[in-house]
């Protein structure tokens, strides 16, 4: 039986490796390579996404929010300090925003440690409304001074200057502690709470990116984070790389592109490999069959002393983290932080039909569903245009319903996540490998 | 010190509205909360039904316009609602039927209910936007008289420097909502068919032993939820603009409503949803004016008296939810815990 499944994944694996393959032969290989790439990212979130729905049934509809975050991590890592910035305004920002925190655990210390009295409130309401004012006073001026240096260029802190590759478990640490908070407070309640509490801190992430410019310069996005992998145009300067594409005879140009996607390919395909093996090791443990009992029957998995609130909070940080740092291998990867780019449909709920799609609850599954839905996605657009114009190529030019339905191919994406969703939950709920 | 000036500014740019908005969010959260009772899962698709809904009656809107038809001073859509009501009936129904009657039937969890909401929320978003004319753009559709009370009329008829004006929107969406919210406690109150509802919520096996068809219930639930978001969505674009995908944003503050309120209980949406609708107006608002009238004559204030900047409004709803799911995870009046 095993053996028979076990085949059937390896079927799979082959058949969307041959999609791939055929795009490289009928398209090029760069747009492959490209997919390719982010296929392994998507794969990756699905892998987080995994472990918080697939072992422990937790819904996260927040993956944008923790994806923006490792964004978010790959600039404060990746960039440059912007000198001039932090001499204007760069301590005043972090003072303020070292003030709003002691604000918040003063009243938090006010409230767990002070009898349950009125004056309890009191004091609360103190402490928030003047530590509120005070925050502002400081932080805002900050902020104005920061931004006011080279606007058009730079106009924000900057990041630290380190190696990019250090942003990847940035991100995920960044992910996790918004997890944490999370976590902390809608667990534990009923399930749809963790959905929408998901939903609204994802929204919020999204809001800071594209406000705070001190930050990420908002809507001017950070360009040209540093690499981890050569640039085309160092390559194709380089004597033993012109040699090779002579050798090879191929267009060093084009060579040089097809490398630095390989490069990255490899990079990413380690860190795939590796939590894989982390999530496979860490499923046949007995953590994860803890974890699948609480899943398949909390009351008594709790009867049986186990702590479920905590280890849903504990499976809901990993997942996240693993989800940020995909976020910021992303980032990475385009070498740009766009925050007006995380749209929920792409970044939450993609990844969602590419865990549900694979098979909830198997790693392989994950990353099967991360590699065919990221190539459907980018692919469903044209086909479902051709599809179009093939369909109504019996209708005259400047025909309304022809115009009308050509016009619409580009909703088409939509219309076919929700009904792969609905299909797949009515029809085929475990997925394409599911859970052993 | 001006108090009177200082109450039309916080009339004119705060209340009034907060109130409209209020009354928007409220019958949104009417929706929610009645799908949570009755059929006992969050609905993520019912930003989606309001748009549906919204483009529906649009369409009906051009429809009758172009046939000349019009019921000025009010708005015509308010002539196409029904039609729009109506049609948005059969899609909700038709999508119970396909979709979530197979998931009733196996007793599914309510989080895979949730799931396949929002593949439904998926489904009629493409659905709106295949509509003709609709797509992604911003659609004003609001005809007929466009202020109750203008800013100059009111000027002219108080002689107070500050203006006030009430636009026909906000009127008629507070008196529509009213009379949604009335007809709708009248049906749950005081009707057979209301009170086998409140039944079957509270206790579903002793409303079934009581003869009560489970599916009938479900069937009145999805035609009142479609009326209500109809309605909502219909009054929030003709108070600010319709776009297809705005409908998604209201989700968050509309189940901050809902939750705030307490999940299942109706009288609680309507506070959860003035409550979120104040704070986010309130907390967003520039108070500057307000307090340039309070203080002494010839003083403004330096700062703009800001709490949050207005994109930051998300984090309101937000907040509020927190707080609740922190200190009262049932909300103020007491819904359900399950």
């Amino acid at each position: 039986m095993i053996a028979a499944m076990d085949k059937k994944a390896v079927l799979l694996f082959v058949l969307v490796g041959a999609l791939f393959i055929g795009t490289g032969f009928l398209e090029s290989w760069n747009t492959t390579l490209g997919i390719f790439n982010m296929a392994l990212v998507s794969a990756i979130m699905a892998l987080g996404v995994n472990m918080q729905w697939g072992y422990a049934g937790l819904f996260n509809v927040g993956v944008m929010g923790f994806v923006a975050l490792g964004g978010l991590a790959a600039v404060l890592v990746g960039m440059p300090p912007v000198g001039d910035a932090w001499a204007a305004g760069g301590l005043q920002v972090l003072l303020g925003l070292v003030l709003g925190a002691a604000t918040i655990v003063l009243a938090i210390l006010i409230y767990t440690k002070m009898p349950p009295t009125r004056a309890r409130i009191w004091a609360m309401i103190a402490v928030l409304v003047s530590g509120f004012v005070i925050f502002r006073a400081v932080f805002d001026s900050g902020v104005a001074l920061v931004e006011a240096v080279n606007p058009a260029a730079e106009g924000y802190l900057g990041g630290l200057g380190l190696p990019v590759l250090l942003a990847w478990p940035v991100g995920g640490v960044l992910a996790a502690g918004a997890a944490w908070v999370i976590g902390k407070t809608a667990l534990g309640l009923r399930s749809d709470y963790l959905a929408i509490a998901t939903l609204g801190v994802s929204e919020i992430i999204i809001a800071v990116l594209k406000n705070e410019d001190w930050l990420t310069r908002g809507v001017k996005n950070v360009t040209g984070i540093p690499r981890p992998v050569p640039y085309e145009v160092e390559l194709q300067a380089s004597a033993w790389f012109t040699d090779l594409s002579a050798r090879l005879g191929v267009d060093p140009i084009a060579f040089s592109s097809v490398t630095v996607k390989l490069c990255y390919a490899g990079l990413f395909i380690i860190v795939l490999l590796i939590l894989i093996w982390f999530s496979e090791k860490a499923w046949n443990s007995p953590w994860g069959r803890m974890m699948r009992a609480i899943r398949d029957n909390e009351v008594s998995a709790a009867a049986m002393g186990k702590d479920v609130k905590s280890r849903h909070l504990q499976v809901f940080v990993l997942g996240s983290a693993v989800v940020g740092m995909a976020g910021a291998m992303m980032a990475t990867l385009d070498s740009q932080l766009v925050p007006s780019s995380y749209q929920p449909l792409r970044f939450t709920f993609l990844v969602w039909v590419m865990v549900i799609v694979g098979g909830s609850g198997n790693n392989w599954g994950a990353v099967l569903g991360g590699f065919l839905i990221w190539w459907l996605w980018v692919m469903v657009e044209p086909i479902g245009y051709d599809a179009l114009v093939f369909l109504t190529s019996g209708m005259a030019e400047g025909n309304w319903l022809r115009d009308h339905l050509l016009e619409s191919a580009a909703h088409t994406r939509l219309l076919t996540m929700g009904l792969v969703l609905l299909l797949v939950l009515r029809f085929s709920p475990r997925g394409l490998i599911p859970e052993r | 010190m001006d108090v009177l000036n200082a109450i039309v500014v916080l009339l004119n740019f705060v209340i009034i509205p907060a109130t409209a908005y209020g009354a928007q969010l409220a019958l949104g959260a009417l929706g929610v909360t009645l799908i949570y009772g009755i059929l006992r899962f969050s609905n993520f698709a019912h930003g989606d039904t309001m748009a549906f809904g919204t483009a529906a009656t649009i369409l009906v809107t051009w429809g009758m316009t172009g046939l000349g038809m019009s019921i000025a001073p009010l708005p015509t859509a308010l002539l196409a609602l029904p039609f729009g009501i109506m049609v948005t009936m059969l899609l909700v129904l038709g999508f119970d039927r396909v979709v979530y009657r197979f998931y009733r039937r196996v007793k599914a969890k309510p989080i895979i209910l949730v799931m396949v909401s929002i593949g439904v929320m998926f489904t009629m978003n493409a659905l709106t936007r295949f509509l003709p004319g609709i797509g992604v753009d911003d659609i004003r559709f609001a005809d007929g008289e466009r202020f109750l009370i203008s800013v100059r009329t009111f000027r002219e008829m108080t002689g107070l420097e500050e203006g006030l004006a009430i636009r026909t929107t906000q009127a008629i969406t507070v008196v529509v909502a009213a009379i949604c919210v009335v007809a709708l406690f009248w049906f749950l109150n005081r009707t057979r068919t209301g009170k086998s509802m409140r039944a079957y919520s509270d206790n579903e096996d002793l409303a079934l032993l009581s003869g009560i068809n489970p599916e009938r219930v479900v069937m009145i639930t999805w035609l009142i939820v479609a009326a209500l978001a109809t309605t909502a969505g219909t009054l929030y674009g003709l108070d600010k603009a319709f776009k297809a995908f705005t409908y998604f944003q209201l989700l968050l503050p509309i189940f901050a409503a809902a939750i705030v309120g307490g999940l299942g209980n109706p009288i609680g949406a309507i506070l959860g949803g003035f409550l979120i609708a104040f704070s986010e107006v309130s907390v967003t608002y520039a108070f500057r004016k307000v307090v340039g009238y309070l203080g002494p004559a010839d003083w403004q204030p330096e700062g703009m008296i800001q709490l949050l900047s207005t994109d930051y409004k998300f984090a309101v709803s937000f907040s509020i939810l927190l707080i609740v799911l922190l200190f009262r995870p049932t909300g103020i009046m007491k819904g359900k815990s399950i």
